[in-house]
């Protein structure tokens, strides 16, 4: 069996605040094979972007990794000293952010940009670096990238930029890449190229991918696996064919209900009832049961993990589809 | 770039026109200067005799028609007290004020960015309430206080720094400044100090403000994902940044230094054009004091200029050309 490239294995990242403490990231395990794709997936404030920044080392203070582990190829991260972890940031794992508006410095030009990440890794001449950087462009499909190099970020439109954000993490062809909704700021016609653009890459470079989304549709069209997250914690994980065909946790299924798309014509959209609950009070047991209409008395039970073959969910009242 | 300029060029000369109108008026408004010039016991003979040599006998429209007729052919009238013309009075101590200015601005910048860094990169902790502290003082103490108190200190007690005038004079490539002898050097630093107190707490709360703002923004985080050191993101990507608020503050506040040095340089007994507008204002001076801020104003205008080119250079959004 080959070894994963990533292995999560019950990640916690809290926030201490004035209130109490946030547990964005709750006991949170799972594996990322090499060339997999896979799908994190939940709503605002479920802790998947918390998720994908805690690998990288990159939680905003006062909020921190505080147990669990982080393998990458066989290395632990939690336990890595900040400049070794640097070196692997950007090098061997690259992220891709949510609002390309913001991700690229407005006073630094692109070339700029993108010549300091090749020198951060690699010594070589600045010519050789800027040749890098030229070549990353063209291969996102930037038109004339040498002449885009001495450009600025205002003179980009979103999708050009979010694709000026692709080829810096492409730079270095790391192993996994972890890309945090990056096609949820921009125009539908953009998304797909974008989308289809970075499957495309994966393959070519046989990268791994985690896909960090709020949108189950997005993740179907590319994803192998989906993991759903819901409060802090993984509900439900799948090869996503499976999962998305016969979700066994409730709110998977609420979530399905909910997509458009999904919801054959004329019929209403279901929206799942109340709103996540605060991570400051979340209820005990399973914390989806206020909004669970499968709820019972044992729900307040914190549910185990239930795993068969490859896929796993954490429920009492698993879809009958699903039901072991 | 020269539509900018051209279109700049009409805009101070609208400026310089409606400064000279206010001045004029105002000046008038301010007493009958020769009540000051003449001796009381002079006859009336004598009396109508100066008033005419001055030009003081006409009506005030047509001596400002004069006056602004002169004005344009470079002559900006002739001092009553020192019968000299006032410009050559002016541009005499001029270079005294600029370069107690300029050694203020750059003893602001120097010690006022580094210390706002500072503050800003670790807020709350000790070093940054100490330094917040101490620019409160900097913005709160009287000026004139300061320099009483510097002067006790540093001439009085500890007796290292000369206390008032400017020193040697030194010269190098046909200027003469305090800067290029020993002597002047040691009586630079207190009135310098002094001046830029104030200017100081400005910057360093200007810094770190920005640095507060732009540390959480998503590309400092996307370089930190390239791997780019700590370093690098602070003297590079932050800094730049944080310039442009920097540059529009000092711009200003050079102008009033330059305008204003007057507590300081009394203080100091420096002799520069501060000094030069207080004795003129208490002797009715009208052409000096007209032609002083006529020159301020001028300098105003270059300043604003300089500071809208370094913000074109600083910040590549901003086109020069493009602005109405």
């Amino acid at each position: 069996m080959t070894q994963p490239v990533l292995e999560v294995t019950n990640l916690s990242t809290h926030f201490p605040t004035r209130r109490g403490v946030i547990k964005a990231v709750d006991e949170v395990s799972f594996t990322v094979g090499q060339r997999e794709i896979v799908g994190l997936v939940g709503e605002s404030g479920s802790g998947k972007s918390i998720t994908g920044f805690s690998v990288l080392g990159l939680v905003d203070p006062p909020g921190r990794v505080v147990s669990g582990s982080i393998r990458f190829q066989g290395e632990e991260l939690t336990q890595l000293p900040q400049k070794a972890m640097r070196a692997i940031r950007g090098k061997r794992i690259a992220m891709i952010f949510q609002d390309p508006m913001m991700t690229l410095n407005p006073v630094l030009s692109i070339g700029t940009q993108m010549v300091e990440a090749v020198l951060a890794h690699d010594r070589v001449s600045r010519t050789e670096a800027r040749n890098r950087a030229r070549d990353a462009l063209g291969m996102v499909g930037i038109p004339s990238p040498e002449e885009r190099l001495d450009a600025y970020p205002h003179q980009f439109s979103g999708g050009m930029r979010q694709r000026v954000a692709i080829a810096i993490a492409l730079l270095h062809r790391p192993d996994l890449i972890i890309a945090d909704e990056p096609t949820t700021a921009l125009d539908v016609t953009i998304q797909s190229q974008i989308l289809y653009e970075i499957k495309r890459l994966a393959q070519e470079f046989s990268m791994a991918l985690v896909w960090i989304s709020h949108d189950l549709g997005v993740v179907a069209a590319l994803a192998d696996r989906v993991l759903v997250m819901y409060a802090g914690r993984i509900v439900e994980a799948g090869p996503v064919e499976d999962v998305l065909s016969q979700p066994a946790h409730p709110y998977t299924l609420g979530l399905m209900q909910a997509i458009p798309s999904a919801v054959p014509r004329g019929e209403p959209l279901r929206p799942i009832p109340g709103m996540a609950p605060s991570p400051l009070a979340r209820p005990s047991g399973c914390s989806f049961r206020d909004r669970c209409q499968r709820a019972t008395e044992i729900c307040s039970a914190e549910p185990r993990l239930d795993i068969l073959a490859d896929r796993e969910w954490r429920c009492f009242h698993p879809n009958e589809g699903r039901a072991a | 770039m020269s539509v900018f300029i051209i279109r700049r060029l009409m805009q101070s000369i609208a400026v310089l026109f409606v400064t000279a109108v206010v001045v004029f008026l105002g000046v008038y408004a301010i007493g009958d200067p020769v009540e000051m010039l003449i001796s009381p016991d002079a006859s009336p003979a004598e009396r109508a005799q100066v008033i005419a040599s001055l030009g003081l006998d006409r009506p005030m429209w047509q001596q400002f028609l004069t006056f602004l007729w002169n004005a344009v052919h470079g002559d900006l009238g002739r001092s009553f007290v020192f019968n000299r013309p006032t410009i050559s009075l002016i541009l005499e101590r001029l270079p005294a004020t600029l370069e107690l200015t300029l050694t203020a601005l750059v003893i602001a910048l120097a010690i006022g960015i580094p210390l706002g860094l500072i503050s800003g990169l670790k807020p709350n902790s000790a070093t940054d309430e100490a330094i917040m502290t101490g620019s409160i003082l900097g913005f709160s103490l009287p000026s004139f206080w300061q320099g009483m108190m510097l002067i006790m200190i540093f001439s009085i007690w500890l007796g290292w720094l000369p206390s008032t005038g400017r020193g040697e004079l030194g010269s190098f490539l046909g200027i003469q400044s305090s800067f290029f002898t020993l002597d002047g050097l040691t009586h630079l630093i207190l009135p310098a100090i002094n001046l830029s107190l104030f200017k100081l707490s400005l910057v360093i709360r200007l810094t770190r403000t920005g640095v507060r703002e732009t540390m959480p923004l998503d590309f400092v985080k996307f370089a930190r994902a390239k791997g780019i050191s700590e370093r690098r993101i602070v003297f590079v990507h932050v800094l730049k940044n944080i310039l442009i608020p920097l540059v529009t503050v000092i711009g200003m506040e050079l102008g009033s230094m330059l305008a204003f040095a007057v507590v300081t340089e009394t203080i100091f007994a420096w002799p520069g054009i501060g000094k030069l507008l207080i004795d003129s204002i208490m002797r009715l001076d009208r052409p000096v004091v007209v032609a002083y801020l006529l020159v301020i104003v001028s300098l105003f205008i270059l300043i604003n200029f300089v500071v809208d080119i370094l913000y074109s250079l600083i910040d590549p959004r901003v086109r020069l050309g493009e602005q109405s």
